[in-house]
């Protein structure tokens, strides 16, 4: 078991913007009345997303594509493109190496 | 929420459910205790349902039904559709040994989301033999091919030491074969049976860096393909891990009779009191047992511990390996290179460099069956 302190192996940069994102089988991303939080339960993982990656994976849905997030998340906080796309997609990079999330 | 000693408690993340001591297996490096408790004593049906229900209500996220081997609880399916109900996210720890289509079914329709299938080498003759069971490994192929049959996701949980560590890249590659979404190499961590056989598994330091560089070479080959988890020995590090993220602070520990415990080796502990679920709800235990308060936060910590900028990072590592090697739970972790007990580590690892004796394998102790207790 482990939880979101791990560091984990980064293999660079591959998804593409036209990447179509779902969270991976036996993965639960739900709010936890308890602690008033998200969370992303999954096999020996236990993520606890802050507030900026629970915005960013209540948009992975199976139907929209990394640009269509980034561009809903430039335009919803008034942000510069690639300033979201600059945190957006290591994360989104980091969860598909992690099995949380697929292509 | 802020419990007996004024240090503030986050909810426990995780459950250990240890369901049985029972297994067919007797894997010399097991983390049950050396006194195995027997399938009479073991908490029944209704009484695991109302610890899941109480656990879920304290804010308990995932629970990890272990052992021993929880194939042999008859009612495993009712206890995962138990778990599930209140929410909880199951995992089942298992050998693969008992385990066939139909059960399997079962845990499926009970709502288990994954399964963590041991391993204890790549070559049958090897994996049998320290598994202490003939067909072992056959076994475990034919589970993993169940698992993933099942569409159920698969994590191969390979413990590794002196006498399989040459063969981490098949074990690596086996993973892969069986169809694994990760791997956990865990160098095995020393307590109980496994301090017991200490000589007979630590690694030198060489089989140790050859076997880190072959899992970070792994890893970059397999990106995308097999996560792999490294659980570090610690008798080679410089700082103690933070054990269990810190005593009583993410997760805790059932065990077959029902005793609340921080970590699955906390009974070795003298001079603490753990609750059973009979006794008190898990919240009450949690928040306000003297036993969970007693290493919790960093007001227990004596030099060097106290004044140490890492104190709540690592927490003064493990309490009972400090107690192991030391006899006195509240000293600084003898794996950390600040404690004045570091250089017992340089003793076991001379060992590592003789002949490794014979493994000392689980077993029920011969002592005599007594009357159960009462308190439970």
């Amino acid at each position: 078991m482990t939880t979101g302190t791990v560091k984990w192996f980064n293999a660079g940069l591959r998804i593409e913007g036209s990447a179509v994102l779902s969270f991976a089988p036996h993965v639960r991303f739900r709010f936890d009345d308890t602690r008033k939080a998200w969370v992303v339960l999954a096999p020996e993982r236990l993520l606890l997303p802050d507030d900026q990656a629970v915005e960013i994976l209540r948009l992975i849905d199976g139907e929209r594509d990394v640009d269509a997030i980034i561009d809903e998340l430039a335009s919803r906080f008034e942000t510069p493109r690639d300033v979201i796309a600059g945190d957006v997609l290591p994360m989104l990079q980091d969860l598909v190496d992690k099995k949380v999330l697929r292509q | 929420m802020t419990a007996l000693t004024g240090v503030s408690v986050e909810p426990p993340l995780a459950l250990l459910a240890e369901l049985t001591h029972r297994c067919p297996l007797r894997c010399p490096y097991c983390s049950n205790p050396l006194e195995l408790s027997r399938a009479s004593a073991e908490l029944d049906t209704a009484t695991w349902r109302r610890v899941f229900a109480e656990a879920a209500e304290l804010g308990v996220l995932q629970v990890h039904f272990s052992g021993g081997e929880p194939l042999v609880r008859r009612d495993l399916a009712e206890l995962v559709a138990h778990a599930t109900k209140f929410g909880l996210y199951v995992n089942l720890i298992t050998s693969g040994i008992g385990l066939n289509a139909d059960r399997l079914g079962r845990f499926v329709e009970a709502g288990l989301e994954h399964v963590q299938l041991s391993l204890q080498d790549a070559e049958p003759g090897s994996g049998d033999r320290i598994a202490g069971l003939a067909g072992a490994q056959q076994a475990k192929r034919q589970a993993a091919a169940l698992v993933r049959a099942a569409g159920l996701p698969l994590t191969v949980n390979a413990v590794v030491h002196r006498q399989n560590l040459e063969r981490l890249e098949a074990i690596i590659e086996l993973a892969v074969q069986l169809g694994a979404d990760r791997l956990e190499v865990a160098h095995v961590q020393y307590y109980g049976w496994a301090l017991s056989n200490r000589a007979a598994l630590l690694p030198s330091r060489d089989q140790l860096d050859v076997a880190t560089a072959t899992v970070e070479a792994a890893r970059a080959q397999l990106a995308g393909r097999l996560v792999i988890d490294y659980v570090v020995p610690d008798y080679y590090a410089h700082r103690p891990k933070a054990c269990m993220g810190g005593w009583g602070r993410r997760f805790l520990n059932v065990t077959p009779l029902g005793k609340v415990l921080p970590c699955h080796a906390a009974e070795t502990l003298p001079g603490l009191r753990f609750p059973t679920v009979a006794e008190a709800s898990l919240s009450d235990i949690w928040y306000y047992s003297p036993a969970f308060a007693h290493f919790r936060g960093t007001a227990w910590m004596a030099e060097p511990c106290r004044s140490c900028e890492r104190r709540e990072i690592d927490w003064g590592g493990c309490r009972c390996q400090a107690f192991a090697l030391t006899g006195n739970a509240a000293r600084t972790d003898p794996a950390c290179s600040l404690s004045s007990d570091h250089l017992l580590l340089a003793v076991a690892r001379h060992e590592a460099a003789g002949p490794a004796p014979d493994f000392v394998y689980r077993q029920h102790s011969a002592a005599p069956p007594r009357v159960a207790d009462p308190a439970l």
